[in-house]
């Protein structure tokens, strides 16, 4: 795992300090409103539906045992006892007091964490594969790139005040996991014929209100030219990006009204000119960045045996575990989804524990999905049983990944002062529902994803079933959408038709699985047997 | 009906003007009606309250006003999905009354 140099530490303990200071001047009135949110929003505080909330960054997902333990110390102290983990790889907290921010604050940046570019017009924490370094279909491990582009990023100058916020993510296999062509700057590390790595470059994606998926503006950059065509592709957004309107103000716009040939015309002709000025940072760095990204001692004799005599187990097995590029080990995701629970919702304790299993584990790795689940990447096969045992044991032991229990959802009206319906409800009955139906299983993989308004936060637009809330006359209403993708056959969902009340949406899921199930041929899964009938089964069901 | 509302600087913590000061009880609301702005301009210039706002109101079931809207409403339970954390911890009816 990458360690903070001084330079980091000093940054982070720097901008405590700043923000203690500007703290107490707002207690104490010297600062208005006004002069301070955006100050706090630079901090990762906002002031949502209840109280004060903070975002916590987790670079590309991946913490280490005792940063899991941080975080439930945090939850504790400074917080009701849990936390939430987010699609950005990142944990909120929804109960922070103003005058004890900055020692929240203070006690992150001793773990080495901190809330910058949380929040704001900026480039936020860069997400990345979850199973990353783990993964067997993986041409490198993508987060040194990731780490690299956080080190650029933070506090640049240039771009501390963008038309809108920006969003990278950085994967390196085939297979999407990150939703990698929804963000502003979607990064994939490749290799070229002749065996070298470069980065393919895709542009202007991303989810709220008008949902693109971004295109390929460049197949191969070489990766000692990274940081100089990222800085290229910035300075065009931050030129000509719409700063009129907030509502087209992401790189998206800019690159679908431009155009992606133009766009990209525009990013040569500055990366061109950026090329002579030698922005590139030093390969040496990259070369330091890689050395904490290196694999862990692995047991090179680790046995693949497993006993599979608890049907329990071998479910979870199945179920919850991908495998390893090394022998005789696997990644395991701990579901944050048990039926009927709030999807990411982690409590002090069950932090605690997966901090503890981290070490004993799993290298002392832990990883953030945008799945809202926890992953320990490198866990022993031989392990595995007693590792389960334990999660079993703290309601973590869920064996739904990928399957209609395994929701996304934001905080939606239970929490989020910009939503238009609750989302955490419509989760926990859906998931009781298929729960108590015994369909859950038999449906496979069906990727559901619920956001209580446009924003999008739920990415409900990539689900293979979408729901979005809306507000119908002050009454909370639900719209159904239908064949998303976030993965590498990124599509955009189609809404069914007219939306539907709490209850009806959960009926309308129902219905919509059961058309699915009826029609399925062979191996088919939800999304590919909708691309093959088409939405109209669906609808003349739903709607007859 | 109007009803001022906003958070505790120091806590962040969500109060409704009672009239006289702030609660941190939804059910304390009053009618601000016309003096709503004034009273808010005083109130935040005072630093009693802090990012406030005027909302409609209505009558509740009990006669005293509620919020109209059913945003304002949750905001004056707390979460909906963690009733051990509202200010009437687990307080079944009180969360029905919201939606
Ligand atoms: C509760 C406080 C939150 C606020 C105020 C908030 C606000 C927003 C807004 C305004 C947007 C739309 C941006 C745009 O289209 O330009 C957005 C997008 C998004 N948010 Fe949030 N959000 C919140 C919580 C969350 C949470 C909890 C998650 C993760 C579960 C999240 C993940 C995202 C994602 C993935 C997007 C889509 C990004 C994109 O369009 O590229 N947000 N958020
Ligand atoms: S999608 Fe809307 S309701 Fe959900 S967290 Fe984002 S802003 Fe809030």
């Amino acid at each position: 795992m990458y360690q903070y140099d001084k330079f980091d530490q000093q940054m982070v303990d720097t901008r405590v300090a700043e923000f203690r200071d500007q703290v107490e001047r707002r207690l104490a009135g010297k600062l208005t409103e006004d002069q301070f949110k955006p100050l706090r929003l630079m901090n990762g505080l906002y002031l949502q539906l209840h109280a004060y909330m903070l975002r916590v960054a987790i670079p590309y997902g991946t913490l280490s045992g005792a940063q899991m333990h941080v975080l439930a110390d945090i939850a504790d102290k400074y917080d009701r006892g849990y936390g939430h983990f987010t699609t950005r790889q990142n944990i909120q907290y929804n109960w922070i007091k103003l005058a004890e921010a900055p020692d929240l604050l203070e006690d992150l940046a001793k773990a080495e964490m901190h809330a910058i570019q949380t929040s704001g017009n900026c480039i936020r924490n860069i997400s990345s594969d979850h199973f990353a370094g783990a993964a067997a279909d993986e041409v490198a491990d993508p987060r040194p790139y990731a780490e690299l582009l956080r080190q650029w990023s933070s506090f640049h100058p240039e771009f501390s005040y963008l038309p809108r916020k920006f969003k990278f993510a950085v994967i390196a296999s085939e297979e999407d996991r990150a939703a990698m062509r929804l963000h502003d700057i979607g990064i994939r590390i490749v290799k070229n014929d002749a065996g070298e790595l470069g980065a393919a470059f895709y542009v202007g994606g991303g989810m709220g209100r008008t949902p693109m998926i971004a295109p390929l503006v460049r197949d191969f950059v070489p990766l000692d030219q990274l940081v100089t065509y990222a800085e290229a592709c910035l300075r065009v957004y931050n030129r000509y990006g719409r700063r009129d309107n907030k509502y087209k103000a992401r790189i998206k716009i800019l690159v679908h009204e431009l155009g992606k040939e133009e766009y990209t015309r525009q990013v040569e002709e500055e990366f061109a000119l950026l090329l002579e000025q030698n922005i590139e940072p030093p390969i040496a760095e990259l070369e330091r960045i890689k050395m904490f990204f290196g694999d862990p001692a692995y047991d090179q004799d680790a046995s693949s045996e497993i006993d599979r005599s608890d049907p329990d187990f071998a479910l979870w097995v199945d179920t919850n575990t991908k495998a390893h590029k090394q022998p005789g080990y696997v990644s395991a995701v701990i579901s944050l989804k048990p039926v009927g629970g709030i999807p990411g919702d982690a409590t002090t304790a069950q932090m605690h524990l997966m901090g503890d299993l981290a070490a004993r584990y799993s290298f002392d790795e832990a990883r953030v999905t945008h799945t809202q689940n926890i992953v320990l990447p490198h866990v022993k096969i031989s392990d595995l049983h007693a590792l389960w045992t334990e999660l079993d044991a703290a309601g973590l032991g869920t064996a739904n990944l990928d399957q209609i229990g395994d929701i996304i959802a934001c905080p939606g009206l239970d929490y989020c002062s910009l939503a238009n319906a609750r989302s955490i409800p419509i989760a926990q009955q859906i998931s009781e529902r298929f729960a108590k139906n015994g369909k859950g299983d038999t449906l496979g993989e069906l990727k559901l994803k619920i956001s209580g308004c446009i924003n999008a936060c739920g990415h409900h637009h990539a689900g293979h079933i979408g729901i979005l809330g809306v507000d119908r006359k002050g009454v909370e209403n639900y719209q159904l959408s239908l064949g998303g993708s976030e993965a590498e056959d990124t599509s955009l969902a189609k809404i069914t038709g007219p939306g539907f009340d709490e209850a009806g949406i959960v009926d309308a899921v129902e219905t919509a699985a059961d058309v699915y199930l009826a029609a399925r041929e062979g191996e088919e899964r939800f999304i590919d047997t909708y691309r093959r009938i088409g939405m109209a089964p669906f609808k003349e069901a739903l709607y007859g | 009906m109007k009803i001022i509302t906003g958070n505790d600087l120091e806590s962040g913590a969500v109060t409704w003007w009672n009239g006289q000061g702030w609660s941190l009880r939804v059910e304390d609301a009053a009618d601000a009606g016309d003096s709503a702005e004034a009273i808010l301009a005083r109130e935040e210039a005072a630093r009693r309250v802090n990012a406030g706002y005027i909302i409609e109101g209505e009558p509740g079931s009990d006669g005293h006003p509620r919020p109209a809207h059913v945003k304002d409403r949750i905001r004056g339970l707390g979460p909906t999905v963690r009733l051990d954390l509202t200010l009437k911890p687990g307080d079944e009816i009180a969360a029905r009354e919201v939606i």
